[in-house]
């Protein structure tokens, strides 16, 4: 019980507090950092494969998780989408989705162990976190693919994850509902909160500068020299470099 | 009428020699770092050539500028904003590094370690993508003074297309062959088709003086700029990724002083100055039907700074009554639209490129004189300008978009200036219906003849500086007491040049316009990081660090190999 507590009362909290902080934190701090570091010059082919069918599929994930995370499940009922129809939906598309971005990562992982110039533009932060992120994908896949298997009897999540999640946000977290489902959602759940803790202090951070507003801004952009006086802060130690490694021979 | 100033430069591609001096202190200035080894900001093109990066010129692969649509307005030519957005996971169109070349280095330390054998080590070449040894099999200028044209000359994308319109027209035959030089930075555009690109709003064009710059801060690295700039001026920092461009030098055009690839010019080819134009017809003009007439209409932009209306309305704009009076004095303008022998690069990307070219002449004048004419005979000139070694086809298609009698006329203009400036030097008398065939007065051919033959340093570079008033609330500037003085001034952000915060250029800039305004030494006296630092450099003397430093000779002792060495006081002003 205390456990519960912990994980599923005061983990996500912290979590919500570190992701929040610190991409504040990076978002203030390390304005250069926050870039997508683009491996594209060095190996195009792959990564034209892989990159769109992961995001893509991504965004086709978190359209998923938004289906089932935040709309209750009186309001499908009400608007007739039978729990079979939802459930069957749900697997399908989040199968397929699932399998996408798997599917992308793993094309992206052996695109960067094995193309030479992107391995060696990889950091340990990167590994860490594509350890973390594909973990979080294949944990997702296997909680979908498990409900496939048991059918009629799946453990039906917009009971227990989905209350508790909603629950979150109005502070009253209903620790009891998240306890009462199975194990591979728990892993799930954690995984997952790991990965958005260590969000902000990874490369990750590129989608939240998702650039949407190019959709509405004029296509030149004219800016004074003397717009935003005084802007720029000195340089601290924050944590572990985001860059790659500079060579050194030219440096004193 | 929205009138603004912008910074242009002319080059003179007749005095180009090819040297590539503009290109290695531009690098040493700018790109000397890690992640930009491959980046040259300006660059020295063969042509025929394929350039850099290879075949950039073709649109219809890399997808550059703008185009008309059905209707006749102004899109990317990559595609609009939705296609780009969708496009970001993987940018579709996107020079890879095997486009440019792979960087190297040489295994110089081999030099010295080797253990003692039988063969002479060797210092082998190393990439500095993948740090393993590496073959060399392109470069920033492979095809240098026409290397491997007859293998590969076919590939330069205007021989490609000049050869599809005209038989035979190009040729790589020893005999037949002909070549220029060309240097590119950016061009400033004034209708920036990578600005039109960028997703994130990064790139943005000085309102004061019309510098197009990346904001290294705002730019994410969705390198959608690399495709949308069709002169591939843009390049993808592979260390920080972030794009980086040719700034103009604008820390040291901010100062008066002109850009490094201007101050180092062997051949003195390169003018700096500004134009007004009117930016409420901007779009317009780069939106005329037939790419033709994108050379008038890019000339119907620039506005007359000697124009009473346009000088009220650009002192009504708030631009200084000293920009204005630079404006009048600007050699740019005079070359472009005075005297109007200065071309624009490519206008037909239709992106209003403001780094304007003369047109080379100068082969013909050696036909002519093997043939046995007189060279320098108007006559002569005039009727050979059709035949000439290169052809106006190949000018036309880069400067005027295929119209060759644009390019006929300018090069009308250089003969008959050559004939009529033969005969004062030989002090016969002048023929004024010279000047009058190419619809010029007398008096205006020398004026253009002295502004391409004899303008000094300062006819040739009119920059104004920017307003110390204005200067004070210089975007970096509040941070200089936190850079000041101190051998911290320089240091690295703890990870290294990757992370953190650059340090700001405009930091640098601060103290150059210091150390000029108080002091009676060159500028840029203060050693950095053990580097040469060209960017502070005013021409004076030789930057600190250049040389090794002197040594004071022994007396009456026998030469060290230290004296042997040419003396190490590298005067040059």
């Amino acid at each position: 019980m205390m456990w519960d507590v912990l994980l599923w009362g005061i983990l996500p909290y912290v979590m919500l507090a570190v992701l929040i902080g610190g991409t504040i934190w990076r978002y203030r701090y390390d304005q250069f950092g926050w870039t997508t570091r683009s491996s594209q010059l060095y190996e195009s082919r792959l990564l034209r494969i892989g990159s769109p069918i992961f995001h893509f599929g991504l965004l086709a994930v978190i359209a998923g998780h938004f289906f089932g995370l935040v709309i209750p499940m009186s309001w499908t009922l009400f608007f007739g989408m039978s729990q079979d129809f939802y459930h069957l939906n749900a697997l399908l598309v989040g199968g397929v989705a699932g399998v996408c971005t798997l599917g992308g990562i793993v094309i992206l992982i052996y695109r960067r162990r094995k193309t030479g110039p992107v391995f060696m533009a990889t950091t340990s932060n990167d590994k860490i976190m594509y350890v973390v992120l594909t973990a979080a994908i294949v944990l997702g896949l296997w909680t979908t693919l498990a409900s496939v298997f048991s059918g009629e009897h799946g453990h039906n999540y917009r009971e227990t994850v989905s209350p508790w999640f909603r629950s979150l946000f109005i502070l009253q977290p209903d620790v009891a509902a998240m306890a009462a489902a199975p194990f591979s959602f728990h892993i799930h759940t954690l995984v997952g909160m790991l990965l958005f803790t260590i969000w902000p202090f990874t490369r990750l951070v590129h989608a939240f500068t998702a650039p949407l507003h190019y959709l509405f801004r004029p296509y030149i952009v004219y800016r004074s020299r003397d717009q935003e006086p005084g802007q720029v802060r000195p340089a601290r130690r924050g944590w572990a470099p985001i860059g790659t490694k500079d060579r050194t021979p030219d440096k004193r | 009428m929205r009138v603004m100033a912008q910074m242009g430069m002319v080059m003179n591609l007749d005095k180009c020699i090819g040297c590539h001096t503009c290109s290695v202190t531009c690098k040493q200035a700018w790109t000397n770092r890690a992640g930009t080894e491959y980046v040259w900001f300006n660059n020295v093109e063969t042509r025929p050539g394929q350039g850099y990066p290879r075949r950039y010129e073709d649109q219809e692969q890399w997808k550059g500028g703008w185009q008309l649509n059905k209707k006749g307005r102004l899109v990317l030519k990559g595609g609009g904003r939705l296609k780009k957005l969708f496009g970001l996971f993987a940018s579709p169109v996107q020079p890879e590094l095997k486009d440019y070349y792979e960087p190297w280095t040489y295994d110089y330390k081999t030099l010295i370690d080797a253990p003692l054998g039988d063969d002479f080590p060797v210092a082998r070449p190393k990439s500095l993508i993948t740090g393993k040894d590496t073959k060399i099999s392109w470069s920033a200028n492979w095809d240098d003074d026409l290397g491997g044209a007859p293998e590969m000359g076919h590939l330069d994308p205007i021989v490609e297309k000049v050869r599809r319109e005209s038989e035979d027209k190009i040729k790589f035959a020893f005999e037949q062959t002909f070549m220029f030089y060309l240097p590119r930075i950016c061009e400033h555009c004034l209708n920036p088709s990578c600005m039109a690109s960028c997703p994130s709003g990064a790139i943005y064009k000085r309102v004061e003086d019309g510098i197009v710059l990346v904001d290294q801060d705002k730019c994410r690295g969705w390198r959608q700029c690399i495709t949308g700039c069709p002169y591939k001026k843009i390049y993808f920092n592979h260390k920080t990724g972030k794009a980086e461009k040719c700034t103009f030098c604008y820390p040291r055009v901010e100062v008066g002083l002109p850009t490094v690839c201007s101050e180092t010019c062997v051949g003195r080819l390169r003018y700096l100055g500004l134009f007004l134009y009117d930016a409420d017809r901007v779009t317009d003009a780069a939106a005329v039907t037939d790419v033709t007439d994108l050379y008038e209409s890019q000339m119907d932009v620039l506005l007359d700074p000697n124009d009473p209306e346009v000088a009220a309305a650009a002192l009504d704009q708030g631009i200084p009554a000293d920009w204005l009076d630079a404006a009048r004095k600007s050699p740019v303008y005079a070359l472009a639209k005075v005297y109007k022998v200065a071309l624009p690069l490519h206008p037909e990307y239709r992106t209003m490129p403001m780094v304007w070219y003369v047109p080379p002449l100068s082969p013909i004048v050696d036909l002519l004189s093997e043939q046995g004419h007189d060279a320098e005979d108007s006559g002569n000139l005039f009727g050979a300008i059709d035949a000439l070694r290169i052809p106006v086809e190949y000018l036309a298609e880069l400067f005027t978009a295929g119209d060759t009698d644009k390019i006929t006329e300018v090069l009308r203009k250089l003969a008959a200036m050559r004939a009529y400036m033969r005969a004062i030097t030989m002090e016969q008398e002048p023929d004024p219906s010279i000047p009058a065939a190419v619809g010029m007065s007398p008096g205006s051919m020398y004026e253009m003849y002295r502004l391409m033959a004899i303008a000094k340093y300062d006819e040739r570079y009119v920059i104004p500086k920017a307003h110390v008033e204005q200067a004070h609330d210089l975007e970096e500037m509040g941070c200089s007491v936190d850079f000041e003085g101190g051998p911290g001034m320089y240091e690295d952000s703890p990870f290294g040049e990757a992370s953190g915060r650059p340090t700001p250029v405009a930091v640098e800039n601060f103290y150059a316009l210091k150390d000029r305004q108080t002091s009676d030494t060159p500028a840029g006296e203060q050693a950095l990081r053990g580097r040469v630092n060209l960017l502070n450099w005013d021409g004076n003397g030789s930057p600190t660090g250049l040389f090794p430093e002197k040594r004071d000779r022994p007396s009456a002792a026998a030469p060290s190999p230290a004296d042997l060495r040419p003396p190490t006081e590298g005067g040059s002003s």
